[in-house]
């Protein structure tokens, strides 16, 4: 699905990421983890091509790729319902609008909620809505940049049970940035790690063992279980 | 002022309504205010040639927005800072060119006839905003909630905002003969708000703030030729009351 070699971008001639070399499969999910400011949001946009990079980044034709952002904060009274922004999409793409019930649907989100502002949606609904609208045109390729920042705990689950339900049902490849190494590891079938360049790559197992965190966090002691997402 | 002219003038008000609501959600309200002094040289330099000064201030708001788009693009300043630079500099060499009676008009707006080219061409650009919002409301409406999200579904937002720049401009030049460089970006701003507090979704601040602006020139019109008052000024004023009732909502 996606061959990436020799990837390197730089801002204002400085790298801010290099070395990035990896595939992925259909029906794959990559985790992709590092500390803050390592480079995961840059490596998403790289392989969505929206900013400059050097190096090969190749998605096979079938490739139909969609994206989730982290929290955007929108101002509370905007006069933007979550349907005027789904079906925007909707009739950009000129789909029919039951195309509106259905990845609706698939978030777990009520037909009842659509008239909501957005900027009034909690965190956990705004990322639904997101979800709902990356869905929107059955991509076959979904990235997501820290889909459950902000999100509380319960919602976070809920999330995840959402995302990994869609990649049963639709067999979407994933890409997910995330600090969550618990659920890199319940899910994930190959991890890139990145700092600045990329560290390692590989099935979770071999790659998330203490000495590979401590290259990439710079920190000793941290388990394969715990929450790093506050560090 | 005929009727055709006064339905020419509706229908500014509702283009500028339009632009509006996608501009205050675009947080170019300052933008609307600041981007009209641009025409002020333009102007001052057409009365020195003696050609349509609406032609001179037209010429100077799309160099305006081409400088401010370009700028936008080339560094990294705010759009704020870029049009407020290119504002002060604009305003400075307008009222150096620009002198007495024509400088008042030029600032206040005027309520002479204009000739049939202007109310054809006025008539015809604002179909041409109305068209470009009724068309690009699904394209702006996306890229405002994110940039980064519109590009992956496809959109070309360095060309949106170029296009929505262009239009901005020339919606302030529609409005710019009978209001003057000091209150057409009012036009612009004052009804959206009006849509900003009222609508409860994107259509219906749409339909709220073009109605508002279209309200606003009628009542002003009736006000203005009952009590012999400048027209410009007074359409403003209306719009604001009906700005002030719409806070009561709440």
């Amino acid at each position: 699905m996606l061959k990436v070699k020799d990837l390197e971008v730089k801002f204002n001639r400085l790298p801010v990421l290099s070395n990035v070399d990896f595939e992925l499969a259909k029906g794959e999910s990559l985790a992709v983890i590092g500390p803050n400011g390592s480079g995961k949001t840059t490596l998403l946009r790289a392989l969505m091509r929206i900013i400059p990079f050097e190096g090969i980044v190749e998605w096979s034709s079938e490739a139909k790729i969609a994206y989730v952002p982290q929290r955007i904060d929108l101002e509370k009274n905007l006069p933007l319902t979550i349907q005027d922004f789904l079906l925007s999409k909707i009739k950009l793409l000129r789909l029919g609008e039951q195309e509106l019930g259905r990845v609706l649907k698939l978030v777990n989100l009520p037909l009842t909620i659509v008239g909501q502002k957005l900027g009034l949606l909690s965190a956990g609904q705004f990322q639904r809505t997101t979800i709902a609208f990356a869905l929107i045109g059955s991509p076959n390729v979904i990235l997501f940049d820290e889909p459950t920042a902000e999100v509380d705990l319960p919602g976070e689950e809920q999330i995840y049970d959402t995302i990994h339900r869609l990649q049963d049902e639709q067999q979407i490849t994933l890409i997910i940035v995330s600090h969550d190494l618990s659920l890199v590891f319940r899910y994930a079938t190959k991890v890139v790690c990145v700092n600045r360049q990329m560290l390692c790559y590989g099935e979770p197992k071999e790659i998330l063992t203490t000495d590979q965190l401590h290259q990439l966090y710079g920190v000793r002691g941290f388990y394969h279980h715990d929450h790093l997402r506050n560090n | 002022m005929t009727i055709l002219e006064i339905t020419n003038i509706s229908l500014i008000a509702i283009a500028s309504g339009l632009v509006g609501t996608f501009a205050l959600m675009r947080r170019m309200v300052l933008a609307a205010d600041s981007v009209s002094h641009i025409a002020l040289p333009g102007l001052g330099i057409a009365i020195l040639f003696k050609i349509n000064p609406l032609i001179g201030g037209a010429a100077a708001l799309l160099l305006g927005a081409l400088l401010i788009w370009f700028l936008e693009n080339k560094t990294t300043l705010n759009t704020d800072v870029i049009i407020g630079v290119v504002f002060s500099a604009s305003l400075a060499v307008g009222s150096l060119l620009t002198s007495g009676e024509e400088l008042i008009e030029a600032l206040f707006g005027q309520s002479r006839a204009g000739t049939n080219f202007e109310l054809l061409a006025g008539l015809i650009s604002a179909i041409l905003i109305i068209a470009f919002i009724l068309l690009f409301k699904e394209k702006l409406t996306i890229s405002l909630v994110s940039p980064e999200l519109a590009k992956v579904t496809g959109i070309n937002t360095e060309r949106l905002s170029l296009y929505f720049l262009l239009i901005f401009a020339l919606t302030i030049i529609l409005g710019l003969k009978f209001l003057g460089v000091l209150l057409v970006g009012s036009l612009i701003i004052v009804p959206a708000a009006v849509g900003r507090n009222l609508g409860g979704s994107i259509n219906s601040a749409l339909l709220i703030s073009a109605l508002t602006g279209a309200l606003s020139v009628f009542v002003g019109y009736f006000i203005s030729s009952a009590y012999q008052l400048t027209f410009g000024p007074i359409v403003i004023s209306v719009a604001t009351v009906l700005f002030l009732l719409s806070l009561l909502k709440k």
